[in-house]
């Protein structure tokens, strides 16, 4: 398992209804991709966060599926608009089978 | 060793096609991912926003943002990567918008593309030119 993954959401405290607003979202990790070879020229295993999604009480948001060419520490950016107050749920799959789950609240209003 | 004329002509097609092949590849990844995704529809050009830097300095970490209003899912290829696919975003019913931004490696200049599937299920693409000064494959 990779060390150290620690997610970090941006979401806004509170969002108009029917509006949409911006969420950031960004999780340590070191995303090997497969195709870096070490010193001695054995390849190194690909290790990478393959799937992220989004929901909001239950609804989906939005889902990403990772490949290897996205950069360190992936970071993504995306709109949502909801019509109540609630929690979003934010989720990352490790190729190593862990998750990693974060969770914000917001209030509509 | 006398090289006859023969045997030049000969190498010289040897190296020709070891130099071109390659790029080759890549490009026929490209295809197959966008066969892929389009699913035996027709691609048309336009009605998807790609932005992507002119020139990135780092290919280790460039922002890209795609925009695709109305489309259910998104992938971004990189044509000039050993393996094509970047990322694939599907939007749900709570997206605000269908937009989102992520950062990605690249192996060197190339183009990106966006292609973006709308909710009737045709097929958009748009493609952008990333000049890449230090390449982010680690090779």
């Amino acid at each position: 398992m990779a060390d150290n993954v620690k997610p970090r959401v941006r979401v806004p405290r509170s969002a108009v209804a029917g509006e949409a607003f911006e969420i950031k979202t960004l999780i340590s990790h070191k995303m090997e991709s497969g195709a870096r070879k070490d010193s001695d020229g054995n390849t190194i295993p690909r290790s990478i966060i393959h799937h992220f999604s989004c929901d909001f009480n239950g609804e989906n948001v939005i889902q990403a599926a990772l490949e290897g060419a996205i950069s360190t520490n992936p970071y993504i950016q995306f709109e949502a608009s909801i019509e109540e107050s609630g929690t979003f749920t934010f989720t990352w799959q490790d190729d190593d089978g862990s998750e990693y789950t974060d969770s914000k609240d917001i209030t509509v209003g | 060793m006398q090289f006859t004329r023969r045997d030049t002509l000969v190498m010289g097609a040897g190296a020709a096609v070891a130099t071109f092949m390659p790029l080759q590849v890549f490009a026929d990844a490209t295809e197959d991912a966008s066969a892929e995704f389009a699913m035996g529809e027709a691609i048309t050009d336009g009605g998807v926003e790609l932005t992507a830097p002119e020139i990135a300095e780092n290919g280790n970490t460039v922002p890209i943002s795609v925009n695709a209003p109305g489309a259910v899912a998104v992938l971004i290829l990189a044509t000039g990567n050993p393996a094509p696919k970047v990322i694939g975003f599907n939007f749900g019913p709570r997206a605000g918008g269908q937009t989102a931004s992520t950062r990605c490696r690249l192996a060197g200049t190339q183009d990106i593309v966006a292609l973006a599937k709308m909710a009737d299920g045709s097929v958009k693409r748009t493609s952008a030119t990333v000049k890449v000064t230090i390449g982010g494959c680690g090779g």
